[in-house]
């Protein structure tokens, strides 16, 4: 039985998602850290292309790649940490970390193994267009709307007196 | 194609950031992979509003709709995170996790 070309995409996306993942957490630079989880957003944003969610995958792109992590970095650099490394004592609790990772992981895996949910078909559909979703979200969502337009105005002002230099 | 690789994609991501939140003491790397845990989460709504759509479903969409909220508000928090980061370093000169223990005392 041949793979799709569907499957292939997945697969080679899904292990440069893993793969990169894991870079973020075992680097011991920051900045490789800072990368390595770029690259896992732009391969989340082509498993968003592949789901039928353009408009998503344009606003992930510029929203993570474009903003956040340009202010990750920016941070990382202002505050010269890039060759900063951790104090290795207490060994163990690195330890304990991972293998309460690994057990969340066998558990999720055990419980969603069985899950009995349908298949999705390559075929597009325009769920993930712009003006689908500009109507969902003015009709339907108009309220959360408003409400995060607040919420982005108070973490603006929350940061700029967080951050400014007390005198 | 079954969902539920999407399903074992994000669990695997989602797990991830958890080993990084649990394993690394150095602040940035911990907010980094808060970042990764809700890109899985993200993913995992995407591929169900897909199925929904392919079963027929008109109201699919709401739930990239909340993928979008998802996105707006880690960026709130990505803006509040990074300034505490930068005080703390300001003060102790360190980003150190193990620096703020003394918010016990």
């Amino acid at each position: 039985m041949g793979m799709s070309l569907q499957q292939i995409v997945f697969g080679v996306l899904s292990i440069i998602a893993i793969i990169s993942a894991l870079g973020v957490i075992l680097s011991k630079n920051p900045v490789t850290s800072v990368l390595c989880l770029i690259v896992t957003f732009f391969t989340i944003a082509g498993h968003y292309i592949m789901l039928n969610a353009q408009f998503l995958a344009v606003v992930h792109i510029i929203v993570y790649a474009g903003a956040i992590m340009v202010l990750f970095l920016f941070v990382i650099m202002l505050m010269n940490l890039n060759a900063e490394i951790e104090p290795q004592k207490r060994n163990w609790l690195k330890y304990a970390g991972a293998i309460s990772g690994g057990a969340l992981l066998l558990v999720l895996l055990g419980a969603l193994r069985e899950a009995d949910v349908t298949p999705i078909q390559p075929g597009s559909a325009d769920i993930g267009l712009i003006s689908n979703l500009g109507k969902t979200l003015f009709n339907q969502y108009v309220v959360p709307f408003e409400v995060s337009s607040i919420l982005f105005l108070s973490a603006m002002v929350g940061a700029v007196i967080i951050g400014k230099r007390e005198s | 194609m079954p969902v539920q690789y999407y399903i074992f994609l994000s669990i695997a991501l989602f797990c991830i950031g958890v080993t990084g939140v649990l394993m690394r003491r150095n602040a940035i790397i911990i907010f980094m992979c808060v970042e990764l845990m809700l890109n899985a989460v993200n993913l995992l709504l995407v591929a169900f509003s897909k199925m929904w759509a392919d079963a027929g479903r008109v109201d699919a969409s709401g739930a990239q709709i909340f993928v979008f909220f998802i996105m707006v508000v880690a960026a709130a928090e990505v803006a509040v995170g990074l300034a505490i980061i930068v005080m703390v370093y300001r003060n102790s000169q360190s980003v150190d996790i193990n620096i703020m223990n003394r918010l016990k005392n």
